[in-house]
């Protein structure tokens, strides 16, 4: 039974490696803005070691920058992560019922994009372990890279940087295409995203990647559970 | 007046673990709702497509380096590579293209 516990803990370690390679490069980048915004190492470790959000740490930087209100930073927090609601609302759905509420507060620290993609990725119930051990290289990642880029913004050659900066969408891609091969429904609306995502973008520069997330989440969403609402066992099957 | 920066932090980290804990923990049970459990069944491929596309093209030098590692990833995980040799492969390719495209 310990074996088994430490093995899926094992696999969310492995699984988070590709994470936080990503996020060291990510973050790094972070970092270099962080120190625009007047963060020491320390800080920027902190504000990414308790926050772990790319656009939300940045849009707060921005404000920091501007000397602007808590009130301020605060709402700016909100709007940039308001993606992370309906993803764990959507996680919620991946958690036994049986589970307690400390495994939820623990959990609930790090829904990031990549961790939840992880997350999903598995099939039944999340075991609280796999996240765990998912989530412990990303975490170490994301702060350390941050504290390096305030340090030192250029050791890395620009070029490692960028291909590092490709990973976090390849593992995005590994979530979502296999799925579509099962189902058409899912594959259209992978599709769709990206059609979607692409015409805003276009249309709408002024609208925030994250409140574009938001929307095109909600609205992509709710057709899609009108025109293909989920069968009772495919649920599980996801 | 200057604000301290460790009070910003502070603000940032409860607003962020208040949006993402509230649901984990409010949400105890599997929803009834079929549109609802549909909807949530639905979110991660949605948002996961939306934020990688048009973003891949821009998160390179060259946005035909970003598409070919989009061609490459979706290739890659149709064959039915996992998370880490999917992310690999996107990244070598754009290591690689990078050169030429330069």
């Amino acid at each position: 039974m310990n074996r088994q516990k430490t093995t899926i803990f094992l696999q969310g370690v492995r699984d988070g490696i590709p994470v936080a390679l990503g996020y060291l490069a990510v973050s790094f980048s972070l970092g270099i803005m962080a120190r625009g915004a007047g963060l020491s190492p320390l800080q920027g470790f902190a504000a990414s070691l308790l926050n772990n959000a790319s656009a939300g740490e940045y849009a707060a930087f921005t404000a920091i920058a501007a000397n602007a209100a808590y009130a301020e930073v605060a709402l700016i927090t909100l709007i940039a992560n308001a993606r992370y609601l309906l993803m764990s609302c959507a996680l919620s759905q991946r958690i036994s019922p049986e589970t307690k509420s400390y495994h939820r507060l623990l959990i609930g620290f790090d829904v990031t994009d990549e961790l939840f993609g992880l997350a999903v990725a598995r099939e039944g119930w999340l075991p609280p372990r796999y996240f765990y051990g998912a989530m412990s290289l990303p975490l170490l990642g994301w702060s350390s890279g941050t504290a390096l880029g305030i340090v030192a913004g250029n050791i890395l050659p620009g070029r490692v940087v960028t291909a590092l900066s490709v990973a976090l969408y390849g593992m995005f891609l590994a979530v979502v295409i296999p799925p579509s091969r099962k189902s058409k429904a899912v594959a259209g609306l992978v599709l769709a995203s990206f059609v979607a995502s692409f015409a805003v973008s276009k249309l709408v520069p002024g609208l925030s990647s994250g409140m574009r997330t938001i929307v095109l989440t909600v609205v992509l969403c709710a057709a899609a559970a009108i025109l293909f609402p989920v069968r009772e066992e495919a649920r599980d099957a996801a | 007046m200057r604000h301290n920066i460790w009070a910003y932090i502070a603000v940032m980290a409860v607003t962020s673990y208040l949006i993402r804990v509230l649901p984990l923990t409010l949400i105890r049970r599997p929803i009834q709702n079929r549109f609802l459990r549909s909807f949530l069944y639905y979110v991660p491929y949605v948002t996961l497509s939306v934020m990688t596309f048009p973003a891949i093209l821009e998160a390179t030098g060259s946005p035909i380096a970003g598409a070919l590692a989009l061609a490459a990833g979706i290739i890659s995980a149709w064959l039915g590579a996992g998370l880490l040799p999917t992310a690999v492969v996107c990244c070598v390719v754009v290591f690689i293209s990078e050169f030429f495209l330069k």
